[in-house]
């Protein structure tokens, strides 16, 4: 199969949707001709103009808010937002209205809203380019929360984003975009709320990690060191967090009995303490050990790349905390 | 002060317009008759005095175009052509009630006649409305948007981002500021450093006019103008129009403190409705009186006889499946 970076696969569906529903238009700073920072509209410009490749103001709580009367009245925005450090000045727009629109309206008013661009701890990006904040998105009636972590499925979910009728935060890890894999050309679309089971455990597994985002990569690294010690681990990658596809989890703790969930972002009242909260809650009996989590560290993301690196997982802590929990 | 254009209103013209005025004036005083008799559950602010704006409006616009409201939205969605019964019934609470019992006062939705929602959230009406203009010209349309927000908006930043995105890309939308000269009870006068709102409007490039929003006819004849030059593709204008509340901020507050009794009997001595039923016949003004109380009142039996929610309700409608 092709091989396509994780930001083509996504503009490869972004680019089929908006050649199908005239509807669709993308706003942001520099995602007209300039293609976007980050590349995600390249040549799109080109081909369908300003009308629906709107380089913004940088007034991130005006245009959302804009896009949020759009999607009340028949067009479908995507919100190119660049960092999502940058639309935290729109939380009341994205919390009020966004949100809250459909059930407001009793079901009579749709919010289809892609809200797109990059997250997570790298590249010496420092604390106003590093935020992750999806748990606060998940805490939120109204949102679906996406965090592909390869370029299969960045366009298979970018696919059910623009084709839904829901406000969906769509988040795209900073250290995966230029990443490559393989991209079926055909137009298929992931379904929200179903995670992948990424790397099955042998028989005699013993442990299940939940991994997200970038996460996924050194979990998957920290897991070929153990499987040099006989140690196998199946690791799962929910995709998405809003919904939750808890049933997959449980499925893989009930086989293991241990679970750990590896999280970049903060750990207090953070998905991942959602997932500890409904595996304790439903699946008691079926745990061998305290269910773990490991979590970037609690404070600010720091610059200096030694600062940087020591306030996030990688695969060595995620190797030792794979060993811990199976000592428990 | 914007030019008068056009043909002077046919007696038929102003009539109807009266009477829109007079819907929300008796819907109103029921409704704070209702509050005080305990059947609204949460906050009712009304728009006693104010009238002339959403009617001199609404009277240009199609049902297909979006008007995007405030806390102060009864008017607004009644203008629009919500029934009276239906917004009686949300502040009641009823299932029959504009948005089914979810929102009361503050979260009116009828987008069947293009109310796009009154909001309890100051500001982001501004935005939305440019929004739909966003969207009506996208998809080819020459449809409107249209965001009504009081003096206290135009201070918050929603009202300098929606203009200014409005302008450059010439959006078709109207933008009505009321002044009514306070936010809840701090006057605008201490709280703009250039109190004279229309005036704003150069600062983005766009046609601003200040018109006496006690008067109808003013306000009618301003919005025809903006709505015309949006559906044209001239793009957007700002319209103040100076009016004032009569009632408290909100019903069952105090109402004392922040203006002088003076003040309100010098406003009410300029009733949007007195100073059109001036203009016309005694007799018709006493047809159309009659007329909407009927209406006022079989609003309100149906509301308070409607049936609640079923709890069962209470999660639907939070994703779109």
């Amino acid at each position: 199969m092709r091989e396509l970076t994780y930001t083509a696969a996504a503009r490869e569906a972004l680019a089929a949707a908006m050649a199908k529903d005239p509807s669709i238009f993308v706003v942001g700073e520099g995602i007209g001709a300039r293609g976007g920072n980050f590349n995600t509209t390249a040549g799109l410009y080109d081909l369908y103009g300003p009308m629906r490749l709107r380089d913004t103001p940088i007034a991130e709580r005006g245009f959302i808010g804009l896009c949020a009367g759009a999607a009340m009245t028949g067009a479908r925005p995507v919100v190119d937002f660049m960092f999502l450090d940058f639309i935290l000045d729109a939380m009341g727009e994205l919390i009020n209205q966004v949100a809250k629109m459909q059930y407001m309206s009793d079901g009579r008013l749709k919010m289809p809203i892609v809200l797109r661009g990059s997250v997570g701890v790298g590249g010496s990006a420092a604390t106003h380019h590093s935020g992750n904040y999806y748990s606060i998105f998940a805490h939120i009636p109204g949102f679906r929360v996406v965090l592909p972590s390869t370029p299969y499925d960045a366009k298979g979910l970018f696919n059910t984003a623009l084709r839904g009728d829901d406000p969906v935060m769509f988040l795209e890890h900073k250290l995966l975009l230029n990443t490559k894999g393989p991209v079926p050309e055909d137009d298929y679309a992931i379904p929200f709320g179903q995670a992948s089971v990424v790397r099955e455990g042998g028989r005699d597994c013993r442990v299940t990690v939940v991994a997200l985002a970038a996460m996924l990569r050194k979990t998957l690294d920290a897991c070929d060191q153990l499987a040099k010690d006989g140690i196998s681990v199946e690791v799962i990658d929910p995709r998405t967090v809003a919904p939750l596809d808890m049933d997959t989890i449980l499925q893989s703790l009930h086989k293991t009995g241990r679970l750990l969930i590896v999280d970049e972002t903060f750990a207090p009242c953070g998905i991942g303490a959602e997932i500890a909260a409904q595996a304790v809650d439903r699946a008691l009996d079926d745990l061998d050990a305290p269910v773990k989590r490991l979590n970037g560290a609690h404070t600010p993301t720091p610059y200096s790349p030694p600062l940087e690196a020591a306030v996030i997982p990688n695969a060595a802590t995620i190797e030792q905390a794979i060993r811990d929990l199976l000592a428990e | 002060m914007t030019q008068t254009t056009g043909k002077p209103l046919t007696k038929e013209r102003l009539l109807a317009l009266y009477r829109t005025m007079l819907v929300i004036r008796r819907t109103e005083e029921q409704l704070a008759r209702a509050h005080q008799a305990g059947l609204i559950h949460g906050a009712c602010h009304t728009y006693v005095g104010e009238e002339a704006v959403a009617t001199g409006v609404c009277a240009n616009l199609r049902a297909d175009d979006a008007v995007f409201s405030t806390h102060r939205g009864h008017g607004h969605a009644l203008a629009k052509g919500v029934n009276p019964a239906a917004l009686m019934a949300e502040l009641f609470g009823r299932a029959t009630g504009v948005s089914r019992g979810r929102g009361g006062s503050m979260h009116l939705f009828a987008p069947e006649v293009g109310l796009m929602g009154t909001s309890g959230i100051v500001g982001p009406c501004i935005l939305q409305a440019a929004g739909a203009g966003y969207s009506f010209k996208l998809l080819n349309t020459d449809r409107v948007g249209v965001a009504f927000f009081g003096d206290g908006a135009a201070n918050n930043g929603a009202f300098h981002e929606g203009l200014n995105m409005a302008s450059i890309w010439k959006l078709p939308a109207l933008f009505v500021c009321e002044n009514n000269l306070y936010a809840t009870e701090v006057p605008f006068s201490q709280s703009a450093g250039n109190p004279n709102v229309a005036e704003r409007s150069a600062a983005y490039g766009m046609p601003g006019v200040l018109v006496d929003g006690n008067n109808v006819v003013k306000v009618y004849e301003a919005a025809r103008e903006a709505v015309q030059r949006a559906r044209s593709g001239g793009g957007p204008t700002l319209i103040e129009c100076r009016t004032y509340r009569t009632r408290a901020h909100s019903e069952g507050m105090r109402d004392a403190g922040y203006r002088s009794a003076d003040e309100v009997e010098a406003w009410k001595a300029r009733d949007p409705l007195k100073l059109l039923a001036a203009q016309l016949p005694a007799d018709d003004i006493a047809a159309v009186e009659s007329e909407v109380k009927a209406q006022v009142d079989a609003a309100y039996d149906f509301a308070r006889n409607s049936p609640y929610p079923d709890p069962a309700t209470a999660t639907t409608h939070v994703f779109s499946e």
